[in-house]
């Protein structure tokens, strides 16, 4: 059997094929175009024409995404929603989307706080207010065809919110659209609530790109394959939860590519540096998962607090414009020529010293017209190269843990540019398929669970707490689709929290497998 | 006497951040309760000190409780009428108008929020200057006033009054009152006259406030000299380090999150090394082991790109930042004020030296 990656970029769509023992069989990159299943569908027959093999025997197909991303940026066809939160007579100081940008206020049709929710120790805050949820629903019926439902200390108990969903499918029929914050974000009411919002009115572009995926790969013959999403955290969704958490899948081209980049080379605790055509990406992997970021994420001008991987970009790249100053000394970026870079750069006939000609000038690569760059004096182009040089050391040490040495990994078209020893790296790997990391990221990619709750170890002390919180989190993934016998515990994380009494812990604990 | 909107309202946070020194938790919810309450009920009358008749009874507004339970629970709507209700009803006599007690972190926000939602003025000064971790630590205990009367609610309308024979006994009652409640209350305390107001609170600390944010805000945009400088001319800051964080401990009492940060010099300061240790707030400086400052003057770790603020739960490995050093309130340099707030009683083993005096010279190479 094998496995089919795809990741669709704002430049170019890849695609691999990868077969039962994880080996990369065929991998191509083809335009994407205004239509991003014509992209698809170029791209996967260019793939089986390279690979040749039984389109049948294709079993799994994985897709990243930025559909999403682009739609909330581009306040392009989202949905309106209705949002009710429960937490009344708490939260009711801070309305929601209060502080949301005024162009994308529109996509909440109505929103009601009403009253119920829960304390940090899981005691009620006060009683679901059903009637006033049923009242809410009701006034919606018609409306709109997605909801997003909120809730104080969710994520310590979530039955209000799950109340909530099973009253406003009694009153709004099965087919509404039901996004709970307690299965999007982690701690932090206004955050997950943002996020949950974003997602609701994504159901439409998520029912749009999950089916036109199907549709691609019908058109392509491969009809054989079990259908997939890559989220955020590194980790697969199917089909039918992407349809329901298409947030998720934001922000998941960089996870993809730290994804890849480890295990091609088969590396699991290591930096890892993508460098495009005008900016380049730092990632961390840890234990083969992407590390995630710890402060809140805006999107579109919203703030939220959901999964996102802790990635630094620098405005370097293949097309990055150098420049020499008038003392002598020699910058590289930020700006860059971009996509023009097959026209602009000087290896290309183009007027524009850029990073690329530099690789040229030195050796380090064979792009284009060398005889172009042979001009350029080899002190100027030393000095870029030291400028790069600097740019690069320095986010790897931004991006460290501790001031040990790291192994780094490089991938992406323009990681020609770099030399091959860096200060703070142990070592320096480029893996075979460096190009094409990213899709290779979506096609190996396990699935998860997460739980996360404050726990106070006085009441429980740690040990069992974590054993605990390591069961739950193990079923998770198993309910999520992963073989049993593969899932393992990937992240134990616990905070104490400051004012609390006893000795409560914020506990969260991961879990990932192969997936069925 | 000026109108305080939301813009008005973000950069009163954005500065509240930096004279948080460090603590004072994310201004961010608060300034969602603030923005809130002013789209609903209007904006804030900002008031001097020197315009409150020394008659006038002034009710300070401030959140007790665990800032992460603040995020998850935010405020409900009637709890600042409920306390406004309770304080009347004790003293008799009508609430003249409301001001913050500490003016670093989330409890800048809440007293706009107070005013937006009660229609009463806010009053442009608190008792602090910054921000501090403890109830008794404000400049009105050097005045004698008893923090108590102490009015605190729950959104739930459980609301009590507090009388204590000592300030150790409110934060002991009040702290238990706040857990059953849920981990976060809003009350009032330090319920004061003008005359006691305007003899001891730190005056202007709102609109100072709000011009360090605007300041930040606009730090780029200066026409001459660098951010850098335009940053340590706009805060008065005394510049002590600047280096990349190389390690960040932290442990817990129960009651503060402290903890140890190390600073690899970074630029002129490469070579160096620098240290700062914090008990929710930032409480010492150093640099290759001599002390720089101590509370109760601020020291603020900004980024050294944008001048953000960052606060000590946003410690991270490799985050380049600049430490400065900010002049506390006067008061807080008299014997009384130091006995409260001074380095000793932090458990710094330093006697307390003005900021601006330990680093005459520069403040590496010293």
């Amino acid at each position: 059997m094998y496995k089919l990656g795809i990741d669709v970029g704002g430049t170019n769509t890849d695609a691999v094929l990868i077969d039962e023992g994880l080996h990369v069989i065929a991998e191509v990159k083809y335009p994407t175009s205004g239509n991003v299943f014509e992209g698809i569908m170029g791209a996967v027959k260019m793939l089986l024409k390279q690979a040749q093999v039984d389109r049948g025997q294709i079993r799994q197909a994985m897709l990243g995404t930025t559909q999403c991303t682009n739609a909330i940026v581009e306040r392009k066809n989202l949905a309106k929603i209705g949002l009710l939160r429960i937490g009344a007579p708490a939260t009711v100081g801070v309305p929601p989307m209060v502080d949301w940008p005024e162009d994308i206020r529109f996509i909440c049709e109505k929103s009601a706080v009403i009253g119920g929710g829960f304390e940090y120790d899981g005691k009620e805050l006060a009683p679901l207010d059903e009637d006033a949820a049923r009242a809410f629903f009701a006034g919606l019926k018609g409306k709109v065809g997605s909801i997003a439902i909120s809730c104080a200390f969710s994520t310590v108990r979530a039955d209000h919110e799950q109340r909530a969903a099973e009253i406003c499918r009694e009153v709004m029929g099965e087919d509404v659209h039901i996004s709970i914050s307690s299965e999007i974000g982690s701690m932090g009411l206004i955050e997950r609530e943002n996020a949950t919002i974003l997602n609701a009115a994504l159901y439409q572009v998520a029912k749009r790109f999950t089916e036109g995926f199907a549709y691609s790969l019908a058109q392509e013959g491969i009809t054989n394959a079990e259908v997939y999403l890559s989220q955020n955290d590194g980790t697969l969704m199917t089909m039918e939860h992407a349809r329901r958490y298409p947030i998720l899948t934001i922000a998941c081209g960089p996870t993809n590519s730290i994804r890849g980049a480890s295990y091609l080379s088969h590396l699991d605790n290591a930096i890892v540096i993508d460098v495009g055509g005008t900016t380049t990406d730092l990632g961390v992997i840890q234990a083969g998962f992407p590390r995630e970021s710890g402060v809140a994420v805006t999107i579109g001008g919203v703030r939220t607090n959901f999964r996102m991987p802790d990635v630094y970009s620098i405005g370097l790249g293949g097309g990055s414009i150098v420049r020499e100053k008038e003392d002598g000394s020699v910058t590289v970026g930020p700006d860059s020529v971009g996509y023009k870079i097959t026209e602009k750069a000087l290896v290309f006939g183009g007027d524009t010293l850029t990073a690329t000609d530099i690789a040229v000038r030195l050796g380090m690569a064979n792009i284009g017209d060398a005889s172009r760059v042979s001009h350029i004096s080899e002190e100027l182009a030393h000095k870029a190269l030291a400028a790069i040089r600097e740019l690069v050391e320095e986010s790897i040490d931004v991006m460290k843990v501790s001031s040990d040495d790291i192994d780094v990994i490089l991938v992406g078209g323009g990681s020609i540019l770099l030399p091959e020893t860096l200060a703070g790296a142990r070592s320096v790997t480029k893996p075979e398929f460096f190009g094409t990391a990213n899709a290779i990221g979506s096609a190996i990619s396990k699935v998860s669970g997460t739980y996360e709750a404050l726990i106070d170890y006085n009441e429980l002390p740690r040990e069992q707490a974590l054993e605990k919180a390591k069961k739950a989190a193990m079923e998770m993934a198993v309910n999520a689709g992963a073989k049993r016998e593969t899932v393992e515990i990937i992240e134990v994380e616990d905070v104490p929290l400051a004012y609390y009494p006893g000795n409560t812990c914020r506990v969260k604990v991961k879990s990932a497998g192969e997936l069925r | 006497m000026r109108k305080i909107g939301i813009q008005q309202i973000e950069d009163i946070a954005l500065g509240a951040s930096l004279l948080g020194a460090g603590g004072g938790g994310d201004p961010y919810i608060g300034k969602l309760m603030a923005i809130g309450a002013v789209r609903e009920c209007g904006e804030v009358t900002l008031i001097s000190p020197e315009e409150v008749p020394d008659s006038a009874l002034i009710m300070p507004i401030a959140m007790m409780g665990a800032p992460t339970v603040l995020c998850e629970k935010g405020i409900g709507g009637t709890e600042y009428k409920r306390i406004f209700e309770m304080v009347e009803r004790y003293f008799g006599r009508k609430v003249y108008a409301t001001m913050p007690m500490e003016a670093g972190g989330v409890n800048s926000m809440l007293p706009i929020a107070a005013a937006a939602r009660l229609g009463l003025p806010m009053i442009d000064c608190d008792g602090m200057g910054r921000a501090f971790p403890e109830l008794q630590m404000v400049t009105f205990t050097i005045g004698g006033v008893s923090a108590t009367p102490m009015a605190l609610t729950d959104e739930k309308g459980n609301s009590v009054i507090f009388e204590t024979i000592t300030n150790h006994w409110t934060e002991e009652l009040a702290r238990a009152v706040t857990m059953s409640c849920g981990g976060s209350v809003t009350c009032s305390l330090y319920v004061m006259d003008g005359k006691t107001m305007k003899a001891y609170s730190v005056h202007d600390i709102v609109t100072r406030s709000e011009q360090l944010g605007k300041a930040i805000r606009n730090v780029k945009n200066a026409t001459s000299g660098t951010p850098e400088e335009n940053f340590l001319a706009f805060s008065e800051g005394v510049r002590l380090f600047k280096g990349k964080i190389s390690d960040v401990l932290r442990t817990t009492d129960g009651k503060f999150n402290l903890g140890r940060v190390q600073l690899e010099g970074i630029g002129d300061c490469k070579g160096h090394h620098g240290e700062v240790t914090f008990q929710n707030e930032n409480l010492c400086a150093s640099v290759d082991g001599k002390i720089l400052a101590t509370a109760p003057d601020l020291i603020c770790l900004v980024d050294t790109e944008t001048f953000i603020p960052v606060t000590t739960d946003g410690l991270k490995y490799g985050k380049r930042v600049l430490v400065v050093g900010l002049k506390c309130y006067p008061m807080w340099r008299t014997p009384r004020g130091l006995e409260l707030v001074g380095p000793r009683y932090f458990g710094i083993d330093a006697d307390y030296i003005p900021v601006e005096e330990r680093v005459k010279g520069g403040a590496v190479n010293v």
